[in-house]
Parts: C-alpha cells; structure tokens; sequence
C-alpha cells in the first residue's frame, strides 16, 4: 500500500496529492511519470511526477478527473492508500539529461496548458535550481483553474499568464501568447509544450511557423508503461514509437497529431458507460439506448 | 479397454465453452488417472524421459499414479518440475515427452501431461506442500521477473536457504501465467495464485510494482542493497507489429494488449479496465498467443478469424489448442498474410486486405517459407485486428546494467548450463535469454541458474 501523505483539491477541476513511494522518489527525475492504481479492480493510471522529495520518499501528482478512475480518485483523503504505484516510468526530459552548458546557452520557453502546468513546474523548477531562468507560458479557461501560480513565479524567468475568456492575466490561448511574444521581438531556442493534445498540436503548428524546435509530453492511453502492449503507439515521422518507453517527450513537430487524438478516444463509449455508472450508481437505467440498458 | 487408445479426458461441451471463460479441460478423475497409468509400459529405456526438457522420471510417477500413490508420484515430480500444475497444462507435449513415447508408434502416447496435472492437482487439493529449508545461508539472492523462470530460481534458491527477493514490474505476479495465458487454458487462482504461494511459503519475499532498470538498477541492487547475486528472469515482453499501413488505426491491438486487458486487468469480470471486445475479430498470427486472442475473443462474443501466412502443419501453436479453437468456432485463414488494415474516417478498422501465400523453399528454420501468389488479394470484414506476431525481450535491463552482454535480438547471452552472463554474480534465464519461448524451457533455466548461483555462493 502506498500511503496518500496530503490530498488537496486545488480548484474545482484539479487535485494534488502527496504519495509515500520511495523507490519512485529515490530515481525519478523531470519528465518521467507513474502509475498508480486505486484498488484491486482499478485501472493503472499514468500521471506525470510533479514533485519529489527523495528524503521523505515522496511524490507529488496533480490530476484531473476526466474518466470514472479519475473520478474515483477524487473521493481519496489525506491518510488514504493506493494499492499500486509503480515508477519512475518514461525518460527524464531531455533538456535535463542533455549537457547542461549547452542547456545554460538556449532560450527556452515552455508552455503549459490546464492541468499541464503540473508537469512543467519540476522542470522550470530543476532548470531554475542549476542557473537556467526559463520563460513560461501558463493558459487556462479561466482564472479559477489557474494552478501552481506562485511556485511557478518562483522558478520562471518571465511568467505570462493568459486565460480563453480574459478572466485573469493575457486574454486568449496559449498560442497567441506565443505569436505575441515573438512579435514583441522575443526569440526562442526551444519550446516545450505540455498540455491537452488538442493545444499541443496547435503550439507546434505555431512554433513550427517560427521554427522554433518544440517538445512535447504525449499522454495517449496505457496498461502496462513498461513497453509490454504497444497501446501507447505514436506515429514519429515515419517511425512507431511507444510512449511509455521511448518517450513520453518526443518532437512535436514528428508527431501526428491526429493520429493521436483519435486514439485517445478509442474507449470512449466503454469508458463512458463506467463514468454513468459510477456517477448514477444503481439509479442509471440506460435511457439513452446506448448501454443496452444492463445495468 | 482398448490398450491402444488413451482415456478419454471430460471436457466443456464446445458450444458452452465458447460463451464463458472456465476451464475447457476437466482434468481425470482419480479412477481414469489410475486406468490410463496403466497403459504405461514402464520402459526400460523410457524414451519420454529424453523427450521432456526436464527430464521428469515419467515411468516412476506413473507408476505411484497405477498403484495410487498420488504423494508419492508428486514427489517425484517435484525433483525436477516446479509447476507440474501449469506444464502438464500448456506444455506441447505432442513435440515433447508424449511424442517421444513409445506407445504413440502404433497407436495413442500415454497421456503424461494430463496425468502430471492429475498429481499436481491433488496435491494442491489435498494441502501438499514444498518444504522450507531447515538452515538459513544468511546471502541475498535478487530475482528479477516473477514468470516461471524467476519463481522456478526463487523456489529452489530458498530450498538450499537463501535468503530470495522477487522483484516484479506489474502488480501481480506470475508474469506470462497470468497476464497472457487465458483463465480458461490456466486458471489463475486454482493454480497460478497457488504456485506463487507456494514459493512464498518457501520464505521467498515478492516485493511487486519495482521495474529493474527504472526504479533501481541490478548495480543498486548490489551495491546498495546488498543482494550477492542476481537472476534475470524477466522474459520477452515486447510486441511487434508488421510495419503495414492502418496498423495505429483505432481497433488494431497486439495481443498483448488484448490478453494484459482481459487476463491480468481482468476486463472479462468486469475490472475497471475496459476492452474493446469487437465483433468481426482477425487475429494475425499462428502461435499459442495467438490461440489464446482468438479464443478469447470469441468468448467476448465476437467472430473470430485467424489469418496465417504458412500452413496447418506449420502452426506453432500446441496441437490441442489448435483443435480447441476450431471446435469453438475459430475460422482459419491459413496460407494468407495481411498486406493492409482498412480504416473508415474516424479512424476504425473496417476490414483487413490479405494476400494468398503458397509454400516455397525451406528457409532458415527449416520450415518452406511462404510467397504471396501474384493478384490474389482480398478482403476480409473486420472492427478489430489483434497482432500476434511474437515478442522480443525489453531492452530496459540490458540498457542499464553496465557490463551485460546481449545480442542483436536484444536476448541475454547466458551460459545455458549454469546461466552465468557476461557480468560477474548475475545470471539470466527464460525468454529474457532464448527470445519467446516455452513455460517448462523457461522453468528449466531458472533451475540451472539456480544450480549455477549457489556454486557461485558457495565458492565466493
Ligand atoms: C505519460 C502520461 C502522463 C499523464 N499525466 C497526467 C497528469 O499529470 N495529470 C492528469 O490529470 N492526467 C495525466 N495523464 C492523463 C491521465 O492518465 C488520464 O486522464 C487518465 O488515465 C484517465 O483515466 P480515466 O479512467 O479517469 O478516464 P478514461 O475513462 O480513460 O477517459 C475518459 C475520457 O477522457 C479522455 N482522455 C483519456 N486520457 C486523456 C488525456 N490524457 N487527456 C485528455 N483526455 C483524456 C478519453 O478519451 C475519454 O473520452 C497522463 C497520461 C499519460 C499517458
Ligand atoms: C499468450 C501466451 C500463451 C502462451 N502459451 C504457452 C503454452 O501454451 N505453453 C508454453 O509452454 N508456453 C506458452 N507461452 C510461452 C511462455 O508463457 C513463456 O515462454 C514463459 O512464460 C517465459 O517465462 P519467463 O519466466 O522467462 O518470462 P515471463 O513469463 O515473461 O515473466 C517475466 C516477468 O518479468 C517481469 N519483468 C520484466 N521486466 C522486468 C523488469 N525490468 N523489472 C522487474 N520485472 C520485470 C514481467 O513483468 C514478467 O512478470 C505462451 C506465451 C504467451 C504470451
Ligand atoms: S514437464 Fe512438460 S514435457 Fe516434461 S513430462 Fe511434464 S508435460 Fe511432459
Ligand atoms: S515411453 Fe511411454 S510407455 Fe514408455 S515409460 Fe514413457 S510414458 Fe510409459
Ligand atoms: S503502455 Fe503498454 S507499451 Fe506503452
């Protein structure tokens, strides 16, 4: 059992939790992610390290619930346990493991979107903590499910924020930060982009237009996370890659975007049906006719 | 009786069997155990000893099954098979002891597996366990994998009284046993969960959800941990796929993935995890796993066909399988290979484009290799394909052991009478050395590794 140290819902949307993992936290480093598992029947969820305390064998996940495990997770308290966790999965990202004084040269600029800010914090903050200030794009809907604002003002170099409806910092998407930024004379060596596909794949359409090399953290379905299923398939260029094993950064403009959204979405209607039934519990009837009506 | 014939075994009724996820196998009673013991002829020179990886003395279990002396005949298993249980099960016993046994010349072999899963399995019922060691070395032994390999090395390290850790990836251990082979083929708590105990209570710790390699390396292992030796039991996990186009379509799996799905996550009871069951179903592919996609499959409601590019004296797979498949229904496809995977605008599968193959010269494994037949493509309707075209070791170990040689299929190189590798106290054995393989090949290197580590032990 993997004890839950701290449970915090950080808005509406979005949780953070504090795990005692102490293999996990002992190795892992930015980029990498884990899977836990609720209970006997649950699904194994991967969920980026956010985090990590290797003295107290901790892990930080911040998550969104999006599907009935997720949702299940919400209900965990403090003083809760999960019955697997397993990691560090994945590669560390590459502006981490690759020669720092080349790192300590470029400009970078990351991008973070909803929930994705989690993931890009331990790396803007690992980078702040060996001399190099990164500038960072935060967006989000609105300003209520603006997370992690003052760590990350802490470690960033420049920190913009921009929400869709203009509730709280710049107004609009990530994107356009992006185009105003460098219309504003900015200049970029890389970019890493982390976020809801969808906004991964228009950060690379625009990055793309300035040729600036971006990096992305794919995030398709998996079961194992070990390289065993092959569900976590990406097309990279012409090549086939796993995402657990091989990434889960990869160069985002390789990446068939598409592909990869369609792919996410293939248990939509099973997993569907698992929400309704956890959400309704025994009230849920099927009227819509698309469950058969059997439970 | 007829001294020619074996007796015969109780089996689900096919059409049952089809809808449900039970046993097919009903396994002897203890009055046809006893009867088709009796047809051994108690060789001489048993010629089925010689056709058994393990060299299990066949004749003298036997013999204790004739006189009913089911203790006993388990003892003599248990001298050189860990998992009776699982092998007299999912050995290819026809291609093994039962091909080489000398009754099968004229007319049935005696039936040695179902007779070794007989024992085993009254074993289990009657509370007979492994023996934990009286005295205790005091040396740490780590064993990476927790599939028969690694359980195999674990069970015997501990009997000599070593102090063994099984460090697993998943959360559940077994490996193969219990994320690929299907609850109807090998019953995961019946026997799988009960092997595992077993080694357990041998005084083996099993410490789950550690990936070598990620959380710790075999290095860390030994020079942190304090583990005097390891073994690398961590098998040939990784899929493949055929390079085809449509294959990243919505609906195409490895069977992996479909079998992880279903066996280790449990989606057949109804476990969180979902699966895509599909209706029109092709699984691509002619070995065991590829048997266990389709038949699982087909329990999920769908229609099952397998497409193989050689013929039916070609298949892989065990011959018992084969037959179980067809009489469920399984339609085969065979001298056929994939050339494309359809998909409709969202992205689905639709259906499968197949090429007619024909046998041409022997190739290098001695099998006629297969040429398509120019122009004659069709199609095939389908909503779901499952790859089941064999597996390769993860490189994930060997990538971060410094010193351990591997070769160009990623494999292990291990000494195969000791299982010593390159690297000094670390032994390999399993898939993770020969590339995919067979459970009782697997069980007899995690023995020899075994065997090999306690030498090392002994003279350090
Ligand atoms: C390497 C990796 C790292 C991840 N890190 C995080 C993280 O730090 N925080 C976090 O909240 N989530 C993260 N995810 C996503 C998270 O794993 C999924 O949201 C979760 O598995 C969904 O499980 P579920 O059963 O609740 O939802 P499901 O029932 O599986 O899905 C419900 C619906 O959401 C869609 N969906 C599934 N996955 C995603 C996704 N990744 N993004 C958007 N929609 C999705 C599905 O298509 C489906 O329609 C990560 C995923 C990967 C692979
Ligand atoms: C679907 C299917 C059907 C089969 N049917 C038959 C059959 O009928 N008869 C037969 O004889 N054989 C059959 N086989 C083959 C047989 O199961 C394998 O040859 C055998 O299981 C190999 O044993 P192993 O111990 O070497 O590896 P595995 O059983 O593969 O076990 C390896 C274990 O190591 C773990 N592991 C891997 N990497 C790491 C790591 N880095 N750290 C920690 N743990 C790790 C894995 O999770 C796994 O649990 C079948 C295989 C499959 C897939
Ligand atoms: S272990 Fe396998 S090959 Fe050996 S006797 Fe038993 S069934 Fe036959
Ligand atoms: S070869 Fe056949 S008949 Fe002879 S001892 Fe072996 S099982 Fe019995
Ligand atoms: S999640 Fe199974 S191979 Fe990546």
């Amino acid at each position: 059992m993997y004890s839950i140290l701290k449970a915090e819902k950080l808005n509406e949307n979005i949780y953070l939790m504090i795990v005692k993992a102490p293999r996990v936290a002992k190795h892992c480093l930015p980029g990498q992610f884990l899977i836990v598992k609720l209970d006997e029947k649950g699904e194994r969820i991967p969920l980026t390290i956010c985090d990590y305390d290797r003295e107290q064998g901790t892990v930080t996940i911040v998550f969104q619930p999006v599907g009935a495990s997720t949702e299940a997770m919400t209900a965990l308290q403090t003083g809760d346990s999960f019955m697997d966790v397993v990691g560090p999965l994945g590669n560390p990202s590459e502006l981490i493991t690759g020669d720092l004084e080349e790192t300590r040269k470029k400009k970078i600029l990351f991008v973070a979107g909803g929930v994705g800010t989690a993931p890009v914090y331990p790396q803007v903050k690992w980078l702040h903590e060996h001399g190099v200030d990164a500038d960072v794009i935060v967006g989000a809907k609105t300003k209520d499910l603006i997370i992690l604002e003052k760590e990350m003002e802490a470690v960033a170099g420049n920190l913009y924020i921009t929400t869709d409806d203009g509730s709280y910092g710049r107004s609009g998407m990530v994107t356009k930060v992006i185009e105003d930024l460098v219309a504003e004379g900015k200049q970029y060596d890389v970019c890493v982009s982390i976020g809801p596909m969808i906004m991964m794949k228009f950060c690379c359409l625009t990055t793309k237009k300035f040729d600036i090399p971006t990096i992305v953290s794919m995030n398709p379905i998996m079961v194992d996370g070990t390289g065993m299923c092959g569900a976590c398939r990406l097309s990279v260029g012409d090549e086939i890659k796993f995402a657990c094993v091989d990434g889960p950064e990869f160069d985002g403009h390789l990446i068939d975007f598409d592909e990869a959204m369609k792919r996410q979405q293939m248990y939509k209607t099973e997993e569907g049906r698992a929400l309704l039934r956890l959400r309704e519990g025994k009230t849920h009837h099927g009227g819509c006719g698309n469950c058969g009506g059997d439970n | 009786m007829d001294m020619m014939k074996r007796v015969p075994i109780t089996e689900q009724d096919a059409k049952v069997r089809a809808t449900n996820f039970d046993e097919v196998c009903l396994g002897y009673t203890e009055e046809e155990a006893v009867e088709e013991a009796g047809r051994c002829l108690n060789c001489k020179n048993p010629m089925c000893v010689s056709g058994c990886p393990v060299s299990i003395n066949i004749p003298a279990f036997i013999e204790q099954v004739k006189n009913r002396n089911f203790e006993k005949a388990y003892e003599i298993i248990s001298e050189s098979s860990a998992l009776p249980a699982v092998c007299g099960r999912v050995c290819p016993q026809e291609s093994q002891c039962e091909g080489k046994c000398v009754r099968g010349v004229k007319g049935e072999a005696v039936a040695i597996g179902k007779l070794e899963r007989f024992v085993a399995d009254w074993a289990s019922a009657h509370g007979v366990k492994p023996q934990p060691a009286k005295e205790k070395k005091g040396k740490k032994v780590a064993v990476i994998g927790s599939g028969p390999a690694g359980l195999t090395c674990a069970g015997d390290l501990a009997r000599i009284g070593y102090d063994v850790t099984i460090f697993e990836a998943l959360h559940e251990a077994g490996g193969v046993l219990v994320y690929g082979i299907p609850e109807f083929r090998l019953p995961k708590e019946k026997v799988v969960a009960k092997e595992v105990e077993n080694v357990k209570s041998l005084g083996v710790t099993i410490e789950k959800n550690v990936i070598i390699g990620k959380s710790i390396t075999i290095d860390e292992l030994m020079e942190e941990e304090g583990f005097e030796a390891v073994f690398i039991g961590s098998g040939a996990g990784l899929p493949r796929f055929m390079g085809i186009p449509g294959e990243n379509a919505n609906g195409v799996f490895s069977a992996n993935e479909y079998l992880t799905r279903n066996n280790l996550m449990k989606a057949f009871k109804h476990y969180e995890t979902p699966i895509h069951a599909g209706q029109k179903v092709v699984v691509v592919g002619g070995g065991n796993v590829a048997m266990d996609a389709a038949r699982t499959a087909l329990r999920l409601g769908a229609d099952v066909h397998i497409v193989y590019r050689r013929s039916e004296a070609e298949l892989p797979a065990r011959v018992e399988e084969v037959h179980h498949a067809k009489e469920e229904g399984v339609v085969f496809n065979l001298l056929t290979n994939p050339t494309e995977i359809l998909v409709n605008e969202e992205g689905w599968v639709k259906g499968i484009r197949v090429i007619k193959m024909e046998l041409g010269e022997p190739d290098a494994s001695g099998r006629r290799r297969p040429v398509e037949i120019p122009g004659s493509e069709y199609e095939i309707e389908a909503d779901t394909v499952i790859m089941s075209l064999g597996t390769s070791p993860n490189p994930l170990i060997t990538s971060t052991t410094e010193g351990l040689e591997a070769n160009k299929k990623k494999c292990i190189v291990a000494d195969e009478a000791n299982g010593q590798t390159s690297k000094a106290g670390v032994f390999a054995g399993g898939d993770a050395v020969t590339g995919a393989a067979t459970v009782i090949l697997a069980m007899g290197a995690g023995k020899a590794a075994a065997k090999g580590i306690h030498a090392y032990l002994s003279e350090k």
